[in-house]
């Protein structure tokens, strides 16, 4: 009975969460471009969608964004985590403080406060928003996150590693590509992937950061079309997105599972 | 040498975190035409039924997530092996999927003529105003946050150790006494970043409330949105906005941290 009364409870809150997501695919599908009426099986609209070319141009666009921020944030965020993890424990608190800033602002302030940044900018330098102003937007928000990932890596770390490989003859730099870049590893792959799907995600910093220029994100472009009756080729675009999301997390699952399934092994023998 | 590495990124977060927070503030005590004013922020008490609202509504929706999330990431943390990686994999799917475009499909789904009211229609139910309604706000919050919410509470959950709450029952708890003395002290800074995590976002919200609520339930995030894009230009008071509601989040953040005394960044990730 209580059995029954937990799956019945699971069932609800998926049914909620998928409710939505469910429709904006069902109607990908549909003939006519009403939102509520189903008239009929097509997929014109992902013919129709593959040859928009603002679709795809902003699609091009997030990906090269999100690809550029995460890794300058995770080049950056890394670097700043281990300077930051020697750091004497006073400086560190104020620095730590500051990172927190972006992680707890609202998005809307983060956002308006850049763009008046980047107004300013455009005044005294003759900048242009766009590009840049983006990119340079995400890759703030994202560094927080980096450094959040990294520095309880380099907690764990026995300091001495660092120390010993000096003594051993290796240069900084060395020891720090060599000794240190391994242990802390996990933690700078998962922030890269944090950075990378935030700045995927992103719709309310970038449409304070992006100005009035061509330079346009998915979620910019999909929040100007929502201003006229929305074409169906948008839901082809969800549906695809949708696929992908769940192709990448299925692949992540599995390979965990599997890594799992060894190491129960290797502890039976 | 180490401590340099800092530096890109502690130049990095001077100009693009700090100094535009300084211009937040600069330009909320600036007139239009130049020169010191207190004139924004003595403009603020104009708002208060707005700033009422926005804060009556998220909270509102932080309990209602928090309440929905507890049992689900209980159960999940519970379970073990490939059936807990899908239920994760199930609650972090909507988290990657476009929230402009599941709003509009909630949008399709709340309106009077819409599918929900079309399904009751069929069981002879009669049409229910749903859209353009508080309960509506409400709705979008919860259905976009509450991964937020589920996320952090089961990553406390899955670390606490089954035989506390097994020698909890050897001592004579039931259910309720366990929840309630165990798991939920337990669970506690879980709890604290859940609740941040959705009250931000809910707080300073635009298009949730724009799209979902109409045009009688404007939040913070709509009159700060419309000082900086929109109709009503005026980055002067939009910035006044901006800093209330910046201050607002500090003390709410302060007022949490007393409840745990403990970092909470651990549990974030």
């Amino acid at each position: 009975m209580k059995k029954l009364f937990s799956r019945f409870y699971m069932g609800l809150i998926f049914l909620f969460l998928y409710a939505p997501i469910a429709v904006l695919i069902f109607f990908s599908f549909n003939q006519s471009k009403s939102r509520s009426v189903f008239t009929g099986f097509t997929l014109n609209w992902y013919r129709e969608m593959l040859r928009d070319d603002m679709l795809m141009t902003s699609l091009k666009n997030t990906l090269i964004v999100a690809v550029l921020s995460s890794v300058i944030a995770t080049l950056i965020g890394t670097l700043a985590a281990i300077g930051i993890s020697r750091m004497k424990k006073r400086v560190r608190t104020v620095v730590m403080n500051v990172t927190y800033i972006p992680v707890i602002n609202p998005d809307i302030v983060i956002g308006v406060s850049m763009m008046l940044l980047f107004v300013l900018g455009t005044r005294l330098l003759g900048l242009e928003l766009g590009f840049w102003s983006i990119l340079i937007a995400h890759i703030t928000f994202s560094l927080p996150y980096v450094i959040l990932n990294v520095l309880p890596k380099l907690r764990q770390m026995d300091h001495n590693l660092y120390e010993a490989a000096l003594d051993l003859g290796c240069r900084r730099h060395q020891a720090i590509w060599k000794v240190v870049l391994p242990e802390i590893l996990p933690g700078v792959v998962s922030g890269l992937f944090m950075a990378f799907t935030f700045s995927l995600d992103d719709f309310i910093v970038t449409y304070f950061t992006s100005g009035s220029s061509s330079f346009q994100t998915l979620p910019i472009t999909i929040y100007s079309m929502t201003r006229k009756p929305v074409s169906p080729k948008i839901n082809a675009m969800f549906t695809l997105l949708f696929l992908v999301v769940l192709l990448i997390l299925i692949f992540v699952n599995l390979r965990d599972s599997r890594l799992e399934k060894r190491e129960q092994e290797r502890s039976s023998i | 040498m180490r401590k340099r590495m800092a530096t890109p990124y502690l130049i990095w977060i001077l100009l693009f975190t700090l100094v535009p927070l300084g211009m937040v503030v600069y330009y909320a005590f600036t007139a239009k035409e130049g020169g010191f004013t207190l004139q924004n922020l003595t403009n603020i008490p104009k708002y208060a039924p707005v700033f009422a609202r926005s804060i009556w509504l998220a909270l509102v929706a932080t309990a209602l997530c928090l309440v929905l999330a507890f049992p689900v990431a209980y159960r999940i943390a519970r379970s073990t092996g490939n059936r807990q990686r899908t239920l994760l994999l199930l609650v972090m799917l909507p988290m990657w999927m476009n929230f402009l475009l599941c709003t509009r499909a909630w949008m399709t789904l709340l309106e009077d003529t819409g599918l929900i009211n079309r399904f009751l229609g069929l069981i002879g139910l009669g049409p229910v105003h749903m859209i353009n309604t508080q309960g509506a706000v409400i709705l979008g919050m919860v259905y976009n946050y509450l991964p937020f919410m589920i996320l952090p509470l089961y990553s406390v959950m899955v670390k606490i150790d089954r035989s506390v709450i097994e020698a909890a029952r050897d001592l004579g708890a039931d259910g309720i006494r366990v929840i309630g003395r165990i798991i939920i002290p337990l669970s506690m800074p879980g709890i604290i970043s859940g609740i941040t995590m959705v009250f931000v976002p809910s707080v300073s919200t635009f298009i949730i409330s724009r799209w979902l609520g109409g045009s009688s339930n404007l939040l913070i995030g709509d009159l700060i949105e419309q000082q900086f894009i929109g109709s009503a230009y005026d980055p002067y008071a939009g910035s006044a906005l901006a800093l209330v509601l910046m201050v607002l989040m500090l003390i709410i953040m302060a007022i949490m941290n007393l409840f745990d005394s403990e970092d909470i960044e651990g549990a974030m990730i």
